[in-house]
């Protein structure tokens, strides 16, 4: 299949006063329509850089962005302001962190939903404000006229969470940018905002790419999956292969910090210790020697720390930057 | 304690009553919304009223028992107070009190256009530097040098080179105080920029002056409504000063500060002529203080003290 966009060798750089921060560095992947596209990775990996570089949201400088981000025939890393303008909110959209920060608090819920259509759509303020209507109730709120003369503080965070989500699908993009959608939400929020998503992905038909630390999340939604360590791809398969036979010492360390309600009867994995990976991500300045991922790998060899993994094809659509990515067998 | 034996249904039940607690504090009385607003915000309310009077004084000045107040009586010069004049007379035989109502004129407008230029100026120039990373440099070392003179030195410097009246005073004035606004507003601007909301229109395909005009700015009014309030006294006090020293509002209109300048010759043996120009005067400033430190008590919920 085509893809819908193409992020090839991605590079967001930061020009800070202790040095060169390289976030993002060398990323390549494909989404294509209706597909859901999942990163992972924990804190400090490029994630949230990524997803804001697709959009251009950074600030450049001090950030420099390099590499091509192909869409609809275009490389959204040459165009300008205006262009970019053009795109956002309407072909390609986002949804944030943080729901309960993400509104303006003094404009009301429905003059911030009727935005993208009077900005992409050219609509008068009362037509937007009945699509505002519309795409509330779409997105499961109750008493959506009730609603619309709210302000964000009025609303509880899984409901702003909605709205944001309804200003991010209002004028149908191809690809919504879904950065951790879920993180400040409770657990049965959490579910009921990923089956909206699904459900809106199933009726628009558009891209999602989900950047997400929770591999439950990744479980539920994703078809494929990137996982980025230190600003690389360090693994990218799809999701059953990631979960089945996953083919990097880092993805097999996000696997088993994940905690499992205890169905197996053998006392031994009962009372298993939640395994973690030790160390943190290391500093993005100091140029990497070797694998970036070295110093906590629990399988490295010397060889690692001299040459760093290229990404090599370790099975049909399965990359993985592991010198060793051959001899790991499947997960227990 | 008291239990009852309850026969009613098949099997008998001990009842128990549980003991009626009486409430320890009484219910406040439901005060209207006037009283519930004054006795959350007495400080607004006190600034607000005086101020308030003082305007309508300085408005309805021809109906309070004022005569001209540049009626020349050389028969009746510095007469202290009487019952035909209030406040006495000055060197000149004018009726002081009609002079000081006059003068509450002068004092507010000049109070009132400059907190409504320098803001307008401030904000400019302060979006400008909070916006435009590449000039906020050079701005604000502009900012700072004009902050590092005393804003009267500079008031006085302008109106040297120009002829004084009430324009040119509160031009002035506005030069001299619009570096406080712009500082304000670049730091409001520069940290509003960082809220995801504004990330979040960005996202949406908004663009720079609609993100300005409808996300940062109404974000930072309040700061800026509460910096215009102190300013607006700054600049009732800027402009006496300079009348007192002979640069400012012209000497044929009617000003605390001009009257004040008139009474200092006389100051030791007749201390009114300057004492109730000065009375006004502290009060008007003290009703604009307290006003602006009632609007940031309601406006900032952070430092206000709730009752």
């Amino acid at each position: 299949m085509q893809p819908l966009l193409s992020v090839q060798n991605l590079r967001a750089h930061f020009a800070t006063r202790d040095g060169v921060v390289r976030a993002v560095d060398g990323l390549s992947f494909d989404v294509c329509a209706g597909q859901t596209l999942a990163i992972v990775g924990e804190s400090g990996c490029g994630k949230s850089v990524t997803s804001l570089s697709i959009l251009r949201l950074l600030d450049e400088p001090p950030a420099k962005l390099a590499g091509d981000i192909l869409f609809d025939g275009r490389n959204l890393i040459d165009l300008d302001e205006a262009a970019m303008r053009q795109l956002r909110g309407n072909q390609i959209s986002m949804v944030f962190q943080e729901p309960m920060t993400s509104l303006n608090p003094l404009l009301t819920v429905g003059r911030q939903l009727a935005e993208p259509f009077v900005l992409h759509q050219g609509l008068g303020y009362a037509q937007a404000r009945a699509r505002a209507v519309e795409m509330l109730s779409l997105v499961g709120i109750a008493l959506p006229e009730q609603r619309m003369r709210e302000y964000p503080h009025q609303l509880s965070g899984g409901m702003c969470q909605r709205v944001m989500i309804a200003i991010a699908i209002a004028c149908n993009p191809k690809i919504l940018v879904a950065d951790e959608p879920t993180t400040a939400l409770d657990v049965t929020i959490q579910a009921q905002i990923l089956d909206l998503m699904r459900g809106l992905q199933a009726r628009i038909g558009s891209a999602i790419i989900l950047i997400t630390h929770d591999l439950g999340v990744v479980a539920e939604m994703a078809q494929r999956v990137v996982v980025m360590y230190a600003g690389r791809k360090v693994e990218d398969a799809s999701v059953a292969e990631i979960f089945e036979n996953p083919r990097h010492p880092y993805t097999r360390g996000l696997l088993g910090a994940i905690p499992k309600l205890g169905s197996s009867a053998d006392e031994s994995t009962l009372h298993r210790r939640l395994t973690e990976i030790r160390g943190a991500v290391p500093s993005l300045i100091a140029p990497q020697e070797g694998c970036s991922f070295a110093g906590r790998c629990p399988m490295v060899r010397d060889v690692c720390r001299r040459v760093a993994p290229a990404l090599r094809e370790v099975a049909a659509g399965h990359d993985s930057a592991c010198h060793l990515a051959k001899e790991l067998g499947p997960m227990q | 304690m008291t239990s009852t034996v309850d026969t009613a249904g098949d099997v008998p039940l001990v009842l128990q009553a549980a003991p009626d607690l009486p409430p320890i504090v009484a219910a406040p009385s439901r005060a209207g919304p006037l009283t519930t607003f004054a006795r959350r915000n007495p400080t607004l309310v006190v600034g607000g009223l005086l101020l308030m009077l003082i305007g309508l004084a300085a408005i309805f000045a021809p109906w309070l028992w004022t005569v001209d107040p540049h009626a020349l009586a050389p028969a009746r010069r510095i007469r202290p107070p009487s019952e035909t004049n209030w406040f006495g007379t000055d060197d000149l035989g004018r009726d002081v009190y009609s002079r000081v109502i006059y003068g509450a004129r002068t004092s507010l407008v000049v109070g009132a256009a400059v907190a409504a230029v320098a803001t307008f100026f401030g904000v400019l120039v302060g979006v400008v530097s909070g916006f435009v990373r590449w000039l906020d440099p050079i701005i604000m070392r502009i900012i700072d040098g004009l902050m590092s003179i005393p804003s009267v030195l500079i008031a006085i410097a302008l109106l040297g080179v120009a002829r004084g009246s009430i324009a040119n005073v509160i031009i002035a004035i506005a030069l001299a105080e619009f570096p406080r606004v712009a500082r304000l507003v670049r730091g409001v601007v520069l940290s509003l920029r960082e809220r995801s909301y504004i990330s979040a229109a960005i996202a949406c395909g908004s663009s720079a002056s609609r993100i300005m005009s409808r996300h940062i700015l109404p974000n930072a009014m309040d700061p800026i409504i509460i910096q215009a309030t102190y300013i607006g006294a700054s600049a009732i006090i800027t402009e006496a000063i300079l009348s007192f020293l002979g640069v400012g509002t012209p000497p044929t209109i009617p000003s605390w500060g001009n009257i004040m300048a008139e009474g200092r010759a006389l100051w030791q043996v007749k201390p009114y002529i300057v004492f109730f120009p000065s009375i006004f005067l502290c009060i008007t400033v003290l009703a604009v203080n307290l006003l602006g430190d009632g609007l940031r008590d309601m406006l900032d919920p952070r430092a206000a003290k709730r009752i």
